[in-house]
């Protein structure tokens, strides 16, 4: 049996336009995340555009760039060690009932001074600098442009980007490496450490071990690597602080922002320099 | 209290009045700034003569820190112009707007303070980078001098964190001086003082105007420090000049958005 139902001509308008109406505001709203997207796209090209140039331009600011090497470097110096020496204490206390099941304990520092020196000592130091060091630079380039002082340096004749920007991302891509090969060296020592707390392995024996399975395709890579992690952490955190917005709540979010992106791109560049190791490497 | 003043085109001393119009140090024509779809300033225009005290009014909102951004070369206006001793800040590239900037200075509403540096190191950082032929002792003889001219000689080795409002705004002041400006912005001095210390900061603006000969721009909606310290009056609204004149003609005025400022 068929039901015939009416609508009123008028009604059926009704529904229509507010059919029509509801199509046009989902249709703005996907057009508006675009564009949204698509001006965060052309800011950071623009920022990096801007970055290039102030780099490469005469007056680099000399003094600003070690006081940032002293605060990225040297400040980070705690933090690192023990980070550092806690990775290879772990990986031996972990790996070593293994290694001693299949009879090659004797392996165990060269397999830990590979593992550290390839991967976990630049990612997990850049992952930690990341939190460290990107955030710092998120918060306070956000605080100073919410409380004007970037726009104080502009009047003062400065140009923010070289003496903010470039001193602080230089920085980072110089001492980022360094301090991953520090924490590379102290997490072979603390390797030593945890062979020890089981068994009886001499200092000099231990490290001759394990630098005698280290080559250059092992060290080089990774030192690569990191000068990327360093240029990324100090990029992000540089933009997100440069472009924080007006409120005091934009400075948590710059510097929160600056953490999630910077560690994500870490682990992104680790791929693909992974990737193009292994493609050399054939 | 200053007293009576004079239209832009008339002297602006009133005891002289043969005397002919000073110079414009900064004049603004047919400015226009939006922000996207909201429009900012809408065909501004006006001067500032060398040695006043040009105090803007305005609401929030209404445009007035914009125009003085707009000056310092921060913010680019959409068009218009805008001369600096008849040059054209918006026709400029960095290195004459530099060149420009030495004649400005800037009273930041926040204050601007930089908190990683001393009070001295807060003075010395604008005049190593404007005044690079300076050397060392005169730098520090200019700091103090700055700083007893806002009275506050004692905190120079203090960090802007353990000063209160109205010393970081008197200290921001003597960043301001300390380069010897020949023009100041002025954004909003008095804002979030309370009513002494405001008053102690407008003595300070005409003591500095009176000393270092300056000329200012004076952004305020606080009637106090606008009564202490124009010489003349520009009240903006919705980004455009809603009425000029002198302090007398203001406070008489019988237009209720003006009334509603002056009540």
């Amino acid at each position: 049996m068929k039901i015939k139902i009416t609508i009123p001509v008028a009604k059926a308008k009704e529904i229509a336009r507010l059919q029509a109406l509801k199509l046009s505001e989902k249709t703005l709203a996907k057009s508006s995340a675009a564009n949204s997207f698509l001006t965060d796209i052309a800011d950071v090209v623009l920022f990096i555009t801007h970055l290039m140039k102030e780099t490469f331009s005469r007056k680099f600011e000399l003094r600003e760039f070690f006081h940032q090497c002293f605060l990225i470097g040297y400040k980070s110096l705690p933090l690192i060690s023990v980070t550092g020496t806690i990775m290879g204490l772990v990986l031996t206390i972990q790996s070593r009932p293994v290694m001693v099941r299949f009879g090659a304990e004797t392996l165990l520092p060269g397999m830990v001074a590979v593992s550290l020196i390839r991967e976990m000592g630049p990612v997990i130091t850049a992952l930690i600098c990341a939190g460290k060091v990107a955030s710092g630079m998120g918060a306070e380039l956000g605080s100073m442009k919410v409380t004007e002082q970037i726009e104080a340096m502009e009047v003062s004749s400065t140009h923010p980007m070289r003496f903010l920007v470039v001193t602080r991302v230089m920085a980072a891509t110089l001492m980022i490496p360094l301090l991953i090969l520090y924490a590379d060296a102290l997490g072979i020592l603390g390797s030593w450490i945890g062979s020890n707390i089981k068994g009886d392995v001499s200092f000099v024996l231990f490290f001759s071990q394990a630098f005698s399975h280290i080559g250059f395709v092992d060290l080089m890579p990774s030192v690569v690597k990191s000068f990327f992690f360093g240029a990324v952490i100090g990029l992000v955190g540089c933009y997100k602080g440069y472009n924080a917005g007006r409120g005091t709540e934009s400075v948590g979010k710059a510097a929160n922002s600056a953490v999630v992106l910077a560690s994500l791109l870490v682990l992104i560049v680790d791929v693909i320099a992974v990737q193009i190791t292994d493609m050399l490497g054939k | 209290m200053k007293t009576e003043q004079t239209e832009p085109t008339e002297p602006i001393v009133p005891e002289t009045p043969k005397k002919a119009p000073k110079e414009a140090v900064i004049e603004i024509n047919n400015l226009y700034k939006s922000f996207g779809t909201l429009e900012v300033l809408k065909n501004l225009s006006l001067k500032l003569y060398d040695g006043e005290n040009l105090v803007v009014l305005g609401k929030s909102g209404s445009g007035k820190s914009v125009l003085i951004k707009c000056i310092a070369g921060l913010l680019r206006s959409d068009s218009g112009t805008i001369n600096v001793y008849n040059q054209n800040v918006l026709a400029m590239d960095r290195k004459e707007l530099d060149e420009v900037r030495q004649k400005i200075g800037f009273l930041f509403q926040s204050g601007a303070l930089y908190d990683s540096m001393t009070v001295r190191g807060n003075l010395e950082f604008p005049l190593k980078r404007m005044k690079e032929h300076l050397k060392q002792k005169e730098i520090d003889e200019k700091i103090n001098v700055a700083l007893e001219n806002v009275g506050l000689l004692d905190v120079i080795d203090k960090m802007p964190s353990q000063l209160s409002g109205g010393m970081r705004k008197r200290i921001s002041l003597a960043r301001t001086i300390v380069v010897d400006p020949k023009i100041i912005l002025y954004d909003e001095p008095t804002t979030g003082l309370d009513p002494i210390t405001s008053d102690e900061i407008s003595v300070l603006i005409n003591d500095i105007q009176k000393k270092y000969k300056t000329s200012s721009i004076i952004i305020t909606h606080d009637i106090e420090c606008a009564r202490m310290t124009a010489d003349r009056l520009i009240m903006i609204q919705d980004g455009e000049v809603y009425e000029k004149g002198s302090l007398n003609k203001f406070e008489k005025s019988t237009d209720n958005v003006i009334k509603s400022f002056f009540k």
